[in-house]
């Protein structure tokens, strides 16, 4: 397969493939403008200044932001995470941190200015006129209070309906956002529910006061994506129907281009760019939002990616078309796993009731050929993460071997164990609890070294600083705190740490998912230019897609602990066997823009 | 729930039986052991061989535990050498005061301490957070002891608002069905007994309040402070929720869960006798008739009153336990 006719049909079927798939927001979008007047717009920011109260004295968190959302319209902030997005979205609501406050501008909701309107005209707002769907759902639930109650109180806080009735009016609601069985579900707590469902009776309750302007604060990303775009489908429809006006907070461009008619991009304080959503994406003016255009994890495959970086000659060599190609059979396989299950056992209900087992990993066998990337992509409790945890040797499996350069993992006395230890590294998702915040940086990475007795302190102040430098962190950061470092640096120590030993070995789990794309495209550079130096072997978990497409050269799909699909990401990204997988390609947002690049 | 229940009672089992085997060893374990120790300067080997042998002692160890083990099955904790009444009847007795000393220190220490820790929380860096954090640390500071000394000099001594000493008045006649004296004023419709007895309350019940008058603010700032931050109270007042709801509902229920587990805690320690506070008021609840025993070496005492207090301590603690269930759904379920 050669690769030049195949970028030429990607270009050539980009553009109608957009516009079908996006039709009816294009449409929608395309009325809004036509009949665009006074009366139709919502909300306008104007010259809108939001302040901090440090100890350093004021910091602007936004700068002069101006934008305009009209009724039935989708207005859609992107930017990184410290970029001023959710800061702007919460002085519309009145809901900015204590020490936070409007120091100039508008914020005009139809015909009143809501940073001088009263603290008791704004709660008489929220609620009935405003409405919020917050980014996490774990966190935004009370946990003690039944999910039903919690919308109640608001219907009946905000005079819709009586206390008796409140009741009938939630299960309308919570019906409406697709959730199974609402009158059982409304006398849950949080805890009984799933992500996915507590996200809907978020929306439940953004919505339960029929808001002319709703504020969607990142509202799906902590999901899975099969799960994200079925409430995104549910939320743009009620939407729709009901002509709520919506300002949606992302750092997901795909998510932005899908959803929005318009597009604003922040970029520390400043709206940088603002327009269509498909002209801002497909022709970005910023540099700003180029960089991030160019840092979104790419579904175009990491042949396009190097034809981009390098230039065309260099695709054509051989030795890159040959990438991704099925690996031959006498390729160096330096970890097998055959025909592994694991069985965790659930205590019974009963006082003397018998345990029952639950099956997480379900006889999966693999291959990780040296030097190679192995991803594998699964949603959720898909078992995936068991199955990194067995051949860390964290777990071990109930059934099946795991053998690691000949040797079976798990079977030597504990001095093998130990050895093995120094051989196979992880790096897990979250940088934040990941590291021991009274560690400092050069603690944390010379912590195994310590552990598997390198040298002297000489030698391992020196190996630190080799380390450091590979993960490109500087002199000065070594002598910091987790606290005072970013996501992406953390995950800078969490890499060194893990490199620290020279594995062979590194298991990725989730390790770039907590991370903005900007940052996490830097992240995955960094890794894929460990592998050439160094030449490691990576298995990636991850629910990410678009990931694994950028980093990975072959993927297992699993699904309910089984492995569904297999094979080289090229061949499972463009013929998907199955419909599982079909389903989760499907599902990433944005998929279309990526084509049209 | 029951399943919890039944688990820890069963877990008490073990436990009890650990602690009984320490205690019959520590008795064994004295210098000279019970024997020279009941004698004291009456002690003669002819009198400690009697002595022995009507206990015995001159038996092998297992033999002497399994008839100590099986004395206390059958509720004989053995008998007081002070009083020659038998211990589980002196606890008896004497844990219905402690139990009302307990409950005063417990109004006092929740009727203060949460509504302090939470207006220091609602109105942080204010003269009222400030105060709490003094007050707080003052009470945690202070030796309970000196602190009894300190009110009974002040408030009975020189003031005379309260009397200085015991349960009741001397002068005052009284009937005592159930030995709660407060409880048995009011069955009884002796008003000024009730009264009497609540006021012999008052000083012990603050002195001993103070503690975790301090811990419950101080817990109930550090929750407070944390929740109100949260984002589910965010979210809650996007969809326009009234303050009071907001306060009462969702910041003050969420923030009780760590004070309830600290009151807990608290109750368990008041249950187990208040040896200091009620020294120096004379009060006689388990706490100072343990003292006394310790003092006069009354073995016996020693032995039944620690393990009943166990026992006590044990199912406060479930009890505690269970009621998280009633506050928190999250934990019914693994209950």
């Amino acid at each position: 397969m050669s690769d030049n006719p195949e970028k030429k049909t990607v270009k050539e079927t980009a553009e109608p493939t957009t516009a079908s798939s996006t039709g009816t927001s294009a449409a929608s979008s395309a009325e809004n403008s036509a009949e665009s007047s006074a009366e139709n717009v919502v909300l306008r920011v104007e010259n809108l200044c939001v302040d901090f109260r440090t100890e350093n004295g004021a910091a602007r968190a936004v700068s002069n932001a101006n934008l305009t959302v009209e009724r039935g319209q989708t207005v859609a902030i992107v930017g990184e995470s410290g970029s001023g997005k959710t800061t702007l979205a919460m002085a519309v609501l009145g809901l900015l941190a204590s020490n936070g406050s409007v120091a100039e501008g508008h914020i005009w909701f139809k015909d009143e200015d809501l940073g001088k309107v009263s603290p008791q005209r704004m709660a008489q707002l929220r609620g009935t006129e405003l409405g919020l769907v917050p980014q996490d759902p774990m966190t935004n639930l009370d946990p003690i209070m039944q999910i039903g109650r919690q919308i109640d109180a608001g219907l009946i806080d905000n005079g819709l309906r009586t206390r008796r009735d409140a009741r009938t009016r939630t299960v309308e609601l919570l019906d409406e956002v697709g959730l199974p069985d609402a009158r059982a579900r409304a006398a849950q707590y949080p805890h009984e529910f799933s992500g996915g469902m507590r996200q809907r009776a978020l929306i439940a309750m953004g919505l339960s006061g029929r808001p002319a302007l709703l504020v969607a604060d990142e509202p799906t990303s902590a999901l899975d994506v099969t799960v994200q775009r079925g409430i995104l489908d549910q939320l743009s429809g009620l939407t729709q129907e009901l002509g709520t006006a919506v300002l949606l907070i992302t750092h997901d461009l795909g998510l932005a281009a899908e959803r929005a008619d318009t597009v604003v991009v922040m970029y520390r304080g400043d709206i940088v760019e603002q327009g269509p959503a498909r002209q801002v994406l497909t022709a970005p003016q910023h540099e700003y939002t180029k960089r991030l255009m160019a840092a979104a994890p790419s579904l175009a495959s990491r042949r396009i990616e190097i034809a981009r970086e390098r230039g065309l000659d260099e695709v054509l060599d051989d030795a890159l078309l040959a990438h991704g190609e099925e690996t031959t059979a006498e390729a160096d396989v330096l970890v097998s796993v055959k025909d592994v299950s694991k069985v965790f056992s659930i205590r019974g209900k009963g006082l003397f009731s018998r345990s029952t087992g639950f099956t997480a990993v379900d006889g999966v066998s693999l291959d990780i050929p040296r030097g190679s990337t192995v991803a594998v992509v699964g949603e959720s409790g898909s078992g995936k993460s068991t199955l990194a945890r067995m051949i860390l040797d964290i777990e071990k499996p109930t059934t099946g071997s795991i053998t690691f350069d000949g040797g079976v993992v798990g079977a030597g006395n504990h001095r093998d164990q130990i050895a093995y230890r120094r051989r196979v590294q992880p790096v897990f998702q979250d940088p934040y609890s990941s590291l021991d915040p009274l560690y400092s940086v050069f603690r944390a990475i010379e912590e195994p070294l310590r552990a598997h007795d390198y040298g002297d302190a000489a030698a391992r102040r020196a190996r630190v600083e080799e380390l450091a430098d590979q993960v490109a962190l500087s002199k000065g950061q070594l002598q910091r705190f987790p606290a005072e470092l970013s996501g992406g640096q953390r995950q800078r120590v969490a890499i060194a740490r893990a490199l620290a030993l020279s594995p062979e070995l590194v298991v990725c789990d989730e390790a770039v998912s907590a991370l903005d794309v900007v940052v996490q495209a830097q992240i995955l550079q960094l890794l894929a230019g460990l592998q050439e130096n160094l030449g490691l072997t990576y298995l990636f978990i991850t629910h990410d897609l678009a990931v694994v497409r950028q980093i990975a050269d072959r993927v297992l799909v699993m699904q309910e602990g089984r492995v569904v699909e297999e094979g080289t990401v090229d061949s499972v990204f463009d013929s998907p066997a199955t419909a599982y997988t079909r389903a989760l390609l499907d599902a990433i947002p944005g998929k279309d823009l990526e084509l049209a690049l | 729930m029951l399943r919890l229940i039944v688990q820890r009672l069963l877990l008490l089992i073990p436990l009890l039986l650990g602690l009984s085997i320490l205690l019959f060893g520590w008795v064994r374990a004295l210098p000279g052991g019970p024997v020279q120790a009941m004698l004291g300067e009456r002690y003669t080997p002819e009198a400690a061989a009697e002595i022995e042998a009507e206990m015995g002692l001159d038996q092998p160890l297992p033999v002497q535990y399994g008839k100590y083990l099986l004395r206390l099955l059958q509720g004989d904790f053995g008998t007081s050498l002070q009083s020659g009444r038998p211990v589980l009847e002196e606890f008896i007795t004497r844990f219905p005061a402690t139990i009302e000393l307990t409950v005063v220190a417990l109004v006092f220490a929740i009727g203060i301490g949460i509504p302090l820790g939470y207006v220091a929380a609602r109105r942080s860096g204010s003269i009222i957070d400030h105060s709490a954090v003094v007050v707080s640390l003052i009470g945690v500071t202070v030796p309970v002891f000196f602190l009894a000394f300190i009110l009974k000099y002040i408030f009975a001594v020189e003031l005379g608002w309260f009397p200085t000493t015991g349960r009741q008045s001397a002068t005052m006649i009284a009937t005592h069905p159930t030995n709660f004296y407060v409880l048995d004023g009011l069955l009884t419709a002796e008003w000024d007994a009730a009264w009497d007895a609540l006021m012999h309350l008052i000083l012990p019940g603050i002195a001993l309040g103070t503690i975790p008058l301090a811990i419950v603010a101080r817990m109930t700032r550090a929750a407070v402070s944390e929740v109100q931050n949260a984002d589910y109270v965010r979210t809650a007042r996007a969809k326009g929720i009234k303050p009071a709801r907001l306060r009462s509902e969702h910041i003050l229920k969420n923030a009780m869960l760590p004070v309830v587990t600290t009151i807990g805690l608290q109750v368990g320690l008041l249950l187990s006798g208040a040896v200091l506070t009620e020294t120096v008021f004379a009060f006689s609840g388990i706490g100072s008739f343990l003292a006394n025993s310790v003092f006069r070496a009354d073995y016996p005492v020693m032995q039944g009153f620690i393990l009943l207090i166990a026992v006590v301590y044990a199912l406060v603690n479930l009890i505690v336990d269970v009621s998280y269930g009633l506050i928190d759904p999250r934990l019914r379920r693994q209950q």
